[in-house]
């Protein structure tokens, strides 16, 4: 188990005071200065070191996404970064831990990667339903203009940087990079077409950078600890400590900082108490938040939680939002609430998209009592093919993935309730 | 796709909110929001006032707030912006209401993770007590809604109430909090299992267990 000491976020459940000086207490802002007198290069060379791979659910590498951007504005064009705290994917509930019981973390990472990717200020995007967490958020930015920490000469390091708090106001879409800088230009969430890349032309036009809170606010503590700390925890390819949000069927629901890679058995009996109603009664996982299709008990059990583990079980690691059920579970329920989520959700921008999320949630709800034909599965998977990759954000490929991975694993589940119902049908007919 | 519509513009809702405008403290607050953005990007900030517009109608009407058409109008003048393109992100976003509400939107998360822990029985609890979907109890008190997902997963089943969460609930546990609403008072917001303070394992953390009693340094042990 990961030591305390190796914990990044030590106030996560908030057991202390979220404020400036008891963050100071426990190491946050601690010569912010030389971190930043380190340079540019010298602090993205670090990152790239240090194997984080950001925290949102792609899991791109953080140094060479921040490497895209431009080194000097030919044009008089600022650079921004934007910090994505839109945590709205289904299962996923760190982002929120950090904001309202370790925000000057988040606060201090800012400044730090928005020096390294040269960026004039940082809008942080909440989404809108962490109203308290907002205010918490607010409350410490406030702190940290008062303390000169950011703002002008940000903590003395001649560097001029802003933080700025924007609210979302509840949709799901805003998470996706492009559709987060078009609401914070004030416009409907729709994602935009790519290219142009937003580290060429993001908000207002401008080279922009979008990173998830856990990606930023990890950044001081591995500066101070160095690149080989931060690697040296999980698998090759999938370093670092991470967040865990473990939800549904455990015993003791919780969220917790694990190193990568640690399997997912240990994971439950160390910090969640195990399965409700033991190991044999473990149904599926789906081991990464909504998006990412369900993976059956025996094959989870002993896998590695991390990006490669999990792609090897044809699933994803996600935001490690780790969704346990257990077989008192209607999976084909479970499955079509996760369809209608993605039907509410979609923003109406790609027909297939728009159309498929429905159509496919209303087939989910007939296989659901078994009101189908045994050919309506093939049609249904073909469909989930036809929307995947054809939209121009994932919010499609999302919405095909959950149902494509509960045709894989349970189809023989959705044929039994199809003959059953047609049982029924029949003798209701004699 | 949300399907969602703006209130019917109608001679009485102009005549009830065609004169409005931001109180002085509102009218404060929707400034600060606008300096956030650079000098011509005012626009940014409609998501902001539109919230802020809300909450004071909010409070002009004793509810959670909604955004009647002139009120939109005003935000659209306010920034100096079509309306149109105010209407569009009123009518996409989730939280603002187009429709009057009451006192307490109750917001009953039903997603999967929810819905493992019990969300049926919350829904369940506020039907039995005449709450129905996306209508306002005829005691002008509740409203009702199936949200989706609200980031508390962990802390699962979840209901907001205006600004406030209320988690680990059972049918029980948010009786007790809508009878305290209805009364008048203000219920302990958050986790409601005993003894649990916010998203750790019930019964204490597994880790960083000196966090719960002293603000713990561990960077001596490095």
């Amino acid at each position: 188990m990961l030591a305390d000491k190796d914990r990044i976020f030590t106030n996560l459940y908030g057991f202390q005071d979220w404020g400036l000086k008891a963050a100071q207490a426990r190491g946050d802002w601690d010569d912010t200065k030389a971190l930043i007198g380190r340079g540019q290069d010298a602090i993205i060379d670090e990152m790239k070191a240090s194997g984080l791979r950001g925290r949102g659910g792609a899991g791109f590498p953080t140094g060479l996404k921040w490497s895209f951007m431009p080194k000097e504005s030919k044009d008089g064009r600022p650079s921004f970064l934007v910090i994505n705290a839109d945590e709205s994917e289904p299962g996923s509930c760190k982002d929120r831990e950090i904001i309202r019981h370790d925000p000057h973390k988040l606060i201090e990472g800012a400044l730090v990667a928005g020096f390294a990717m040269r960026a004039r200020a940082a809008y942080i995007y909440i989404r809108g339903e962490y109203i308290r967490e907002a205010e918490t958020l607010q409350a410490a930015i406030d702190e940290a203009y008062d303390a000169g920490l950011i703002g002008k000469n940000a903590s003395g390091s001649g560097y001029d940087f802003d933080v700025f708090l924007h609210r979302g106001a509840g949709a799901y879409i805003c998470g996706e990079e492009t559709a987060m800088i078009e609401s914070l230009e004030g416009k409907k969430g729709q994602p935009r077409l790519k290219p142009p890349f937003p580290a060429g032309a993001g908000l207002y036009g401008c080279p922009t950078t979008v990173n998830n809170v856990e990606s930023i606010a990890v950044v001081p503590t591995i500066l101070r600890r160095g690149a080989s700390w931060f690697a040296g925890f999980g698998r090759e390819n999938n370093a670092g400590t991470k967040l865990f949000q473990i939800s549904g069927h455990v015993e003791k629901p919780c969220v917790v900082e694990e190193a990568m890679s640690i399997p997912f058995r240990e994971l439950i009996e160390k910090h969640c108490g195990g399965i409700r109603g033991g190991w044999d009664n473990l149904l599926a996982v789906i081991p990464g938040g909504s998006s990412v299709p369900l993976v059956p008990a025996e094959q989870i059990m002993d896998c590695p939680m991390d990006f490669d583990g999990l792609k090897e079980l044809g699933s994803g690691l996600g935001t490690a939002a780790v969704i346990v059920m257990d077989k008192s579970t209607d999976i084909v329920r479970a499955i079509s609430r996760i369809s209608y989520f993605y039907k509410h959700e979609s923003c109406g921008q790609c027909t297939p998209c728009r159309e498929g999320t429905g159509w496919m949630w209303r087939v989910m709800e007939r296989l659901r009592t078994g009101d189908a034909a045994i050919e309506e599965i093939d049609m249904l998977q073909q469909v989930t093919k036809q929307v995947e990759g054809h939209t121009i954000c994932a919010l499609g490929d999302a919405a095909a993935w959950p149902i494509q991975g509960l045709i894989r694993h349970f189809r023989p589940e959705l044929e039994r309730r199809i003959e059953e119902h047609n049982t029924k049908f029949a003798e209701a007919a004699e | 796709m949300a399907d969602r519509s703006p209130a019917p513009d109608t001679p009485e809702l102009r005549e009830r909110w065609g004169s409005f405008e931001f109180s002085p403290a509102y009218k404060a607050k929707a400034d600060t929001a606008i300096a956030r953005y650079p000098e011509g990007r005012q626009r940014s900030a409609v998501m902001p006032l539109l919230d802020l517009a809300q909450r004071q109608v909010g409070e002009e009407t004793n509810t959670q707030g909604w955004l009647p058409l002139p009120v939109i109008e005003y935000v659209a003048d306010y920034l100096e912006m079509p309306v149109i393109r105010v209407l569009e992100v009123a009518t996409f976003y989730f939280m603002y209401n187009l429709q009057p509400v009451g006192k307490y939107h109750v917001q009953v998360c039903g997603t999967t993770p929810c819905m493992l822990r019990g969300s049926d029985g919350l829904l369940e609890t506020c039907k039995k007590r005449g709450m129905v979907k996306g209508h306002v109890s005829e005691d002008g008190l509740w409203t009702l809604t199936e949200v989706e997902c609200l980031g508390n997963c962990a802390t699962a089943p979840m209901v907001q109430i205006n600004d406030d969460n209320y988690e680990d609930l059972t049918p029980e546990r948010l009786d007790h909090v809508l009878d305290e609403l209805a009364a008048g008072r203000q219920p302990k917001t958050g986790t409601q299992e005993p003894g649990r303070h916010t998203s750790e394992p019930v019964g204490g953390p597994t880790t960083l267990k000196e966090m719960v009693t002293e603000n713990h340094d561990y960077r001596g042990e490095w």
